[in-house]
């Protein structure tokens, strides 16, 4: 049996690193374009409210899988052709933005609007208010719910196998095809995943009590 | 807005230099009453939901003149004040500061919309102080002070530090400079919020209830402070519930009830004269409940 974990260790790793690589990376495309449809459907104009709505439902509404095999087999069609890892990355990234969208929209009506009047009447625009007094202090009240999202997405990384992406559950359909031991390979498999949550898990309870202990009493000036 | 007007708000205001605006005295508030008003509101009405909060409005104040709004809860005040920052659309009506149209207008039957930019320009020479305090709780009570001036007016660091200090000084707090909202009693939350105006120097101090969420025993360093910057000549409109405080500190008390202003005039004119049986329930409430049951 260890000789055996021996013999997929390499390969078992190899999907390790290509996991991690399709979490970050979607998990990036989708925390960066989370924030302009979050504030299009926190905004004053009508028709882009509408639109950002239309995304996130559209895209909640949709497993998935729906979603890869659209971009990974339907985009040919159209001319378009990405490696299977790519097309992984954008379709989790699209997935989780319209997710994320909803974190970053609840963080930020989270905020009294005492704050914005109070930032409005020193004078800012509707931008420096956002940037210099709500995002400052949405950032902590999204942070928690974002690391769930991350550790569901790490998971959820899963059904890029089935483009074919080079990640963990591939590498384990292919030593399962290669050993016949499903029972044991996918109990390491399942032990790998927990080994990446736990740590991810960890760090999401260490930031929350950080930010939630609140401030450093006094800082000196 | 003319010339003249603008000298006047230059000597009480002072936008330049780092001084306090000097004190007013009593002939100076005369000569003002040839000046434009500060603040010009014709005609407002303000509904919620198809309920009426102000009811054609009107009211002028000018500068330097502090004036003081009273009123039992829901008689419209509040929104008075929020309509003249903007806090608030007014339904119908106009908000004139300092010579600006405040928020959208209709000339010729057409809207026109006011920006964004045009606004903040406008809000930057108008200080609001909150009942809530809304200090930024992410920022340093220093911070809170120099964010407007950084951010807003653009300065250096090292050019509003020194002033933004000298604010605390003036409100008491220099040793707090460091310390975050949280770890400041009410009091000196307001206090610092009172600062936070003053660093971008307004030409108008509005304050919205700024003493109904403190504790009885905090409420006097605030009113302190607040009457030092009316003694300096400060143009200031001011919502409050405490009676003493605006018959001392005003120059006019402006008696609202029911969305309207039904009775204003100096705080000694107005208790010998009152105009409406509101006026002394809220300022002579033990008089005007003898007046009942004497009738």
């Amino acid at each position: 049996m260890i000789q055996l974990l021996g013999d997929w260790l390499p390969q078992l790793l190899q999907g390790v690193l290509w996991t991690l690589r399709l979490m970050v990376l979607s998990f990036a495309l989708a925390a960066v374009l989370a924030l302009p449809i979050a504030l299009a459907r926190l905004s004053a104009n009508g028709m882009l409210r509408l639109l950002a709505h239309l995304y996130v439902e559209l895209v909640r509404g949709m497993p998935s899988l729906t979603l890869l095999f659209l971009i990974y087999f339907g985009l040919p069609n159209l001319g378009i052709t990405l490696r299977a890892i790519d097309a992984a990355v954008i379709g989790l990234g699209l997935n989780g933005a319209a997710y994320v969208s909803e974190i970053y929209r609840a963080g930020i009506l989270a905020i009294d609007s005492g704050q914005r009047e109070a930032a409005q009447m020193i004078g800012m625009r509707h931008r420096q208010v956002l940037r210099f007094v709500i995002l400052p202090q949405a950032v902590r009240v999204v942070l928690a719910p974002l690391g769930n999202f991350a550790i569901a997405l790490l998971k959820d990384t899963s059904v890029a196998s089935l483009i074919s992406a080079p990640e963990m559950m591939l590498q384990a359909r292919d030593l399962t095809s290669e050993y016949f031991m499903p029972l044991q390979i996918y109990v390491a498999v399942g032990v790998m995943y927990l080994l990446m949550a736990l740590p991810l898990a960890s760090l999401v309870r260490f930031m929350e009590s950080r930010l939630g202990a609140g401030l450093p009493k006094e800082k000196a000036v | 807005m003319g010339t003249h007007a603008k000298g006047l708000l230059k000597r009480f205001c002072g936008r330049k230099d780092l001084n306090w605006p000097p004190g007013m005295t009593a002939n100076d508030l005369q000569g003002l009453a040839n000046a434009p008003p500060l603040i010009t509101v014709s005609n407002l009405c303000k509904s919620f939901g198809g309920q009426p909060a102000l009811d054609n409005v009107s009211l002028t104040v000018a500068a330097g003149e502090r004036v003081a709004l009273i009123g039992s809860s829901g008689s419209g005040k509040t929104t008075l004040l929020r309509c003249v920052a903007h806090l608030e659309k007014p339904t119908s009506g106009e908000v004139i500061v300092a010579g600006r149209h405040v928020g959208d207008r209709i000339v010729d039957g057409r809207k026109i919309v006011m920006l964004d930019r045009q606004l903040a320009e406008i809000r930057t020479g108008i200080g609001m102080v909150f009942q809530r305090f809304n200090l930024f709780p992410h920022l340093t009570a220093l911070e809170n002070i120099m964010l407007g001036p950084l951010k807003v007016l653009r300065m250096k660091r090292d050019e509003i530090e020194p002033f933004a200090l000298e604010l605390l000084k003036k409100v008491g707090l220099a040793h707090k400079a460091g310390a975050y909202p949280e770890h400041l009693s009410g009091g000196q939350q307001q206090r610092v919020a009172i600062a936070r105006s003053l660093a971008m120097r307004p030409k108008l101090m509005l304050f919205d209830e700024a003493t109904s969420a403190l504790d009885p025993e905090l409420v006097a360093e605030v009113l302190e402070v607040m009457r030092q910057l009316a003694a300096e000549g400060m143009t200031m409109l001011i919502v409050t519930h405490e009676m003493a405080f605006a018959e001392d500190v005003a120059d006019r008390i402006v008696v609202m009830d029911h969305g309207t202003i039904v009775d204003q005039g100096r705080p000694a004119d107005l208790i010998a004269n009152p105009r409406h049986p509101r006026t002394l329930a809220l300022l002579r409430p033990k008089r005007a409940a003898n007046l009942r049951s004497a009738s």
